[in-house]
């Protein structure tokens, strides 16, 4: 007993170190998604392709989707764009997205610039649905399983380790689920 | 000197207070929109206070230039004009941005140790020194020293010349 207490300021620095330690390599600009396991927020917006008619959440594929929020003005997203290029020539899953905070006309001349990956753009010009789903900036990522439940949400660019490490396994979680 | 230095002093924190006052009036300049009531505006003020911007991390929404928190001011004023209450507002952004977008975290089992945590460290500082105070008080008759009269004759010699040598000096 007496030995213990003369530990004490020693047990005590070893946790506060342990806390500390650990608190150097958390990353507290990605946030945790309050949205993941809910179904996706609903939405009445146009989209790049067709003009002035409205979508919603009945016209998002039926099967598992990534949802990909991007811009003509945000550089990561240019560095994501060969990667979804190669999914959707892949046949891996469809990709939708919505175009954040962005001009019609400067979305559909990067897309023609840089190739268009997405099965649609949904327009969201004034970044109301950008809250809803809890975006705080492009690129982020979210994987949709097919009852439209959000399953993954990435934050920040997507590169082939991300790719290859975290999108894939999710996806290929998701469409299993799917086909049983 | 000493009112040199204390009008330095007062001269540096009324600078501080001015730069304090100068920034703070940039920031407020950022959107304008109308009230219908002053309680409005008050309320306005308060939660885009009270909000934190999740882009920008280390700034309230009212003082960040980020896209998303001038989306969120726009979404608290709209929701002020719909006439929804704080508590309403409040869990419009929980349920979007979570925890993270307050700055007073409500207390759940994850942040007992962040409200109460500080409680916890002063108490442990009153035990350790109630502990302490205990122990130099208690004083045992086995730590009395007790001198052999021949000792005590040594110390008494040893105490007469120093107070000898002392007055020397002087």
């Amino acid at each position: 007993m007496k030995n213990l207490k003369l530990y004490l300021p020693v047990i005590g620095f070893a946790v506060l170190a342990v806390f500390m330690w650990r608190g150097l390599y958390l990353d507290s600009r990605t946030l945790p998604s309050v949205l993941l396991d809910r179904p996706l927020p609903e939405f009445e917006l146009r989209t790049l392709e067709a003009g002035d008619q409205l979508v919603t959440r009945e016209d998002l594929p039926d099967e598992p989707f990534i949802l990909n929020i991007w811009g003509s003005y945000c550089l990561p997203c240019l560095q994501e764009n060969p990667i979804f290029m190669a999914a959707r020539e892949a046949g891996i899953i469809p990709i939708v997205g919505v175009n954040y905070k962005d001009t019609d006309d400067a979305a559909r001349e990067w897309l023609d610039d840089n190739g268009n990956p997405f099965t649609m753009s949904i327009v969201d010009d004034t970044g109301r649905y950008g809250i809803d789903l809890g975006v705080y900036g492009a690129p982020e990522t979210f994987i949709v399983d097919a009852q439209g439940v959000i399953r993954y949400k990435h934050i920040g660019v997507i590169d082939y380790q991300v790719w290859d490490d975290e999108i894939m396994p999710v996806i290929a979680a998701v469409q299993a689920e799917e086909g049983s | 000197m000493p009112t040199r230095v204390i009008s330095s002093l007062v001269l540096a924190f009324l600078l501080a207070v001015g730069a304090q006052s100068f920034t703070s009036d940039v920031h407020a300049a950022v959107d304008v929109y109308d009230f219908e009531t002053a309680e409005q505006e008050r309320r306005f003020r308060e939660l885009s206070n009270e909000f934190r911007c999740p882009m920008c991390q280390n700034a309230n929404l009212s003082s960040s230039p980020g896209g998303v928190a001038a989306d969120l001011r726009r979404e608290i004023y709209r929701m002020i004009m719909e006439g929804q209450t704080d508590q309403q507002i409040e869990e419009f952004m929980l349920a979007r941005y979570g925890d993270f977008i307050l700055y007073r975290p409500r207390l759940t089992l994850q942040t007992v140790l962040l409200w109460f945590g500080p409680l916890l460290f002063l108490a442990m500082g009153i035990w350790v020194a109630i502990s302490i105070m205990r122990r130099s008080g208690h004083v045992s008759p086995d730590s009395v020293s007790t001198l052999s009269s021949a000792e005590e004759a040594r110390l008494k010699e040893l105490l007469a010349k120093k107070k000898d040598s002392a007055s020397d000096r002087i």
